[in-house]
């Protein structure tokens, strides 16, 4: 029974601890770590939806168009995923870098100069 | 907002969004279900276009619109790197330091990397037919070329890397993608994005239609790209030196 | 043109992501200039893609299935007046801002000449996409490319600390929005097994509104509302506006955010509202609180600032707040005179940065107080922000007055109320930039204080973006904001058709009277500076510029949607 709701919840749980770890963050680096948490939650929720009882991947390889297999759907979507989630680290992570240098420091709660 | 103040108003939050989420998800159709209406059109298209692995028809056929979108994104996220992580006025550039590693490292290092680009190049190929293709093949390939900095040192990989034919490859890979668009133009009637080549049989090398040079397009953008985007993390690391770092 | 129209769509997004891997690989060649004006190129081809789509798309819509694929297994895309407009504005936007900054870094990246007119292309090419796509999964993937581009284009400039911390900022609590947009597709793909909108919609009608639904139009709404930068999920955009490139807040102000607003709207409007899981109703009443709240907050922020980029990037988070308001009045009266209220303030927004641009080149500091009489010299620049401040107000005959009127018009009908804060929000923001405008155009009103407030934004010492000393401004800078405005005034003089009503009297009116209280505001602040600022302080000390906080806030306008949208549905 719980069974058909656990991997669901996972995801939800998942979001809402990356949420935390960018909100009590004292490092840049965390931060941006935290949030590639958060965005894996979003292919928990996908595969999860996608899978189908005794199917086998979507790769008609060597197996007869007529085996059962998971939605091929999300796991494209999730390819496109992986695909945001890294470009995301990658940018914030050149940006973490110089403003590491400009600041001297990759505490978030210490840069300042924005504000009002 | 104080640290504390600031978590509290955050844990009360997410309590009501946890409670909320966990409702929604007693709505959805039970994991594992048997119900899939898009899943089961998008595996039949598959097998109508002798595609079979179903996920690359997906990727690059049915909704090649999305990869065209997700391509760019990284074209993007490179090209924002070069941008960003460039030599600031107040910075210089030092040689890397010279440094000594094993000869069993530096032998494994040199025999691996065949093996690597050769898996890669197996992965390209064959991405409309099995698990695979040119995103994943082109990491591979890009962390095969780091190898030289695992297995020798920065000063070898710099050798092995010309930056600027990558900079060109990444950037002629995505233009590729657009451009292959077209090619569904010249043969069916104006339509942006169609498939339009001869599909052959299932489960053969030359099957698929367009998808296998699409899969190579994006192989180059994002073989070359990683390296590029690696390249100026890389250089950040070991060759800029900041006003700072020079004084002290 | 021979081509069906339905493969227009499709075109109108490649074009420009083509041409930026063609504009970065030809920029290892070409010198700046070359870079620049093949960039103007394939900016010139989008809008005229763009241009013949809106055309053809007349008061119906294109459909296209991408690549000639059956509905519900091809992406669709779905260009009707509103998103075709929306496109075409972001393209006739991108082209000014190519030409405004032309030749305006003074250092692209070595061998990169065409660095930073590819990522304009690639931002264009992410907004028409967002614009024309209707398909959820899609719209997200655009929605991203945005981002990739914006935050990158916000932190252009590695030598100033400012802007890195603002693109930081940007870049955190956008990704946290679209993830949570994509938590909110999955949920839908869960329960319909659909990604197009319209199939969503009328795979969801007869359904009751359950958790899931509820849960899905919150999670798929923050994305929207964070890029529409609604309170309380608004406190990136004058982090983020303040310190990017002039030219790139020309684009981020003028329609990225407005089209947050677009995709609160088409998600409703497509997926929420046939099925009547969202009923119109109680739509209208929880995003009319939500835009009035936006609207009003931005327009105090506005009115309190001294740094003239984060005073404009108020009154952007204002003016959203009076569009979403429009959307939510849930009438195709009020729709239509936002879109062109949005069309009307693109223009004037974007030509007040372009001209802050001028002064930061002059001048090197955006502080109000510091530029006061400082820029006399700058005749045309001077009367072209002036102008700006009063279509800002909503002054006939300005679009943005007209777009004004014709919202107003349509509130009138059954919330006579909203009307007052259409004219308060846009006698407040109007006022702000007249304020500054005369001071500093005009040296009106005595001296202000010089010494910084403890914990507020000034704007002096800002790096000019620019660094060749002896030049003069070039044309382009002064030209496109005053070229913007006149664009601006003729396009509330054309005679349009219902269901934009054109100038009533009423509207006329409305229009002279909020013009008439930002006039007498900003003259009261020149007279009596010391008692007409910093009246209210706590909401400015919300705006800390920590990224933990505003991602509490963020959690916490979720959540607050969530139990109302509960308690109504």
């Amino acid at each position: 029974m719980i069974m058909d709701v656990l991997p669901y919840l996972t995801a939800g749980w998942i979001f809402l601890v990356g949420l935390y770890g960018v909100v009590t963050s004292s490092d840049l680096i965390h931060t941006v770590g935290s949030l590639a948490v958060t965005q894996s939650s979003t292919y928990v929720l996908l595969l999860a939806i996608g899978y189908r009882e005794g199917g086998t991947a979507p790769v008609y390889g060597d197996t007869s168009a007529r085996t059962p297999v998971v939605d091929p759907v999300v796991q494209a979507m999730a390819l496109t995923d992986v695909v945001v989630g890294a470009t995301v680290t990658a940018l914030l992570l050149a940006l973490v870098l110089q403003a590491a240098k400009r600041h001297g420091t990759t505490d978030p709660d210490q840069l300042t100069g924005l504000r009002g | 907002m104080s640290r504390r103040v600031r978590t509290w108003v955050f844990l009360a939050a997410a309590a009501v969004l946890g409670v909320a989420f966990a409702a929604a998800c007693t709505g959805l159709p039970d994991f594992g279900g048997e119900r899939h209406p898009y899943g089961d059109r998008a595996a039949a298209a598959a097998l109508r276009q002798q595609i079979a692995n179903a996920v690359a028809s997906v990727t690059f056929d049915q909704r090649g619109f999305d990869t065209l979108g997700e391509e760019l994104m990284l074209f993007g996220a490179v090209l924002g790197t070069i941008v960003l992580l460039r030599r600031a006025p107040d910075e210089r550039r030092v040689r890397p330091p010279r440094v000594r590693v094993l000869p069993s490292t530096r032998a494994y290092g040199t025999v691996l990397l065949p093996v690597v680009l050769l898996t890669a190049a197996y992965l390209v190929a064959h991405g409309h037919l099995t698990p695979g293709g040119g995103f994943q093949a082109g990491v591979i390939a890009a962390s095969g070329v780091h190898l030289a900095y695992l297995a020798a040192d920065y000063r070898v990989l710099e050798r092995i890397r010309p930056t600027a034919a990558l900079d060109v490859t990444h950037a002629a890979g995505a233009a590729a993608y657009a451009a292959l668009g077209f090619a569904g133009f010249a043969a069916a009637a104006g339509t942006y994005l169609r498939n339009a080549a001869p599909h052959g049989t299932l489960r053969e090398l030359a099957s698929g239609g367009l998808v296998p040079a699409f899969n190579t397009a994006v192989f180059a953008a994002v073989g070359a790209g990683v390296v590029v985007l690696l390249a100026h993390f890389l250089d950040q690391a070991l060759e800029i030196e900041s006003a700072e770092e020079r004084s002290g | 043109m021979s081509l069906p129209a339905e493969q227009l769509p499709p075109l109108a997004v490649a074009v420009p992501l083509l041409g930026a891997a063609v504009v970065l690989v030809a920029g290892r060649w070409l010198p700046r200039a070359g870079s620049d004006a093949f960039a103007l190129g394939w900016a010139g081809l989008t809008a005229g893609v763009l241009g013949v789509l809106w055309h053809r798309a007349g008061d119906g819509a294109v459909r296209t299935v991408v690549g000639g694929w059956e509905p519900g297994v091809g992406i669709t895309l779905h260009a009707d007046r509103l998103g075709a407009g929306l496109a075409l504005l972001a393209a006739v936007l991108v082209v000014a801002v190519l030409a405004y900054s032309w030749r305006y870094f003074d250092e692209p990246p070595r061998e990169h000449t065409g660095a930073f007119p590819a990522l304009v292309l690639l931002f264009e090419g992410g907004m028409v996409g967002f614009a024309l796509t209707g398909d959820l999964f899609n719209a997200f993937v655009f929605f991203e490319l945005m981002g990739v581009a914006a935050y990158a284009l916000t932190g252009y400039r590695i030598e100033d600390p400012r802007p890195l911390h603002g693109a930081l900022t940007f870049g955190v609590i956008n990704s946290i929005g679209g993830y949570a947009t994509l938590l909110g597709i999955g949920l839908i793909y869960g329960r319909t097994g659909e990604l197009g909108m319209a199939r969503v919609g009328v795979r969801l009608a007869g359904e009751q509104a359950d958790a899931l639904l509820v849960c899905a139009f919150v999670l798929l709404l923050t994305g929207m509302l964070v890029k529409a930068a609604a309170v309380p999920f608004h406190f990136w955009l004058p982090d983020a506006h303040a310190v990017a490139p002039t030219p790139v807040c020309m684009l981020l102000s003028g329609v990225m955010v407005e089209l947050g607003v677009y995709g609160t709207y088409r998600i409703q409007h497509t997926v929420f509202e046939p099925a009547a899981i969202v009923p119109a109703s109680v739509f209208r009443d929880i995003f009319l609180v939500l835009g009035v709240l936006t609207a009003l907050l931005g327009a105090v922020m506005c009115w309190q600032q001294r740094h003239l980029k984060r005073l404009l990037a108020y009154s952007t988070v204002a003016h959203t707040g009076l569009f979403l308001t429009g959307v939510a009045l849930v009438s195709r009266d009020a729709l239509s005179g936002t879109a062109l209220y949005i069309a009307g303030h693109a223009a004037v927004k974007a030509a007040l940065f372009g001209l802050v641009g001028v002064l930061l080149d002059r001048h090197g500091s955006v502080d109000e107080h510091r530029l006061h009489g400082r820029g006399r010299g700058l005749r045309t620049a001077g009367a072209a922000f002036a102008c700006g401040g009063l279509a800002l107000a909503g002054m006939p005959p300005f679009a943005a007055g007209l777009g004004k009127a014709a919202a107003e018009h349509a509130a009138g009908v059954h919330h006579p109320w909203v009307i007052a804060v259409y004219v308060a929000v846009s006698a407040l923001t109007g006022g702000a930039v007249l304020r500054a405008g005369l001071r500093v155009f005009y040296g009106a009103g005595p001296r202000p204080e010089l010494r910084p407030p403890p914990d507020e934004m000034t704007g002096s010492h800002e790096p000019p973006e620019i660094k060749e000393p002896v030049r003069g401004i070039p044309p382009t800078m002064t030209g496109v904001p005053v070229a913007l405005v006149a664009a601006c005034l003729v396009a509330g003089l054309l005679p349009y058709a219902a269901p934009v009503p054109g100038w009533t009297p009423a509207g006329v009116l409305l229009g002279l009277l909020s013009t008439t209280l930002a006039a007498a505001s900003a003259t009261a602040a020149l007279r009596w500076p010391a008692a007409s600022s910093h009246v209210i302080r706590p909401p400015a000390r919300l705006h800390s510029g920590r990224v933990g906080d505003y991602v509490a806030w963020l959690t916490a306008g979720m959540a607050v949607l969530t139990v109302v949208l509960a308690v109504r549905v």
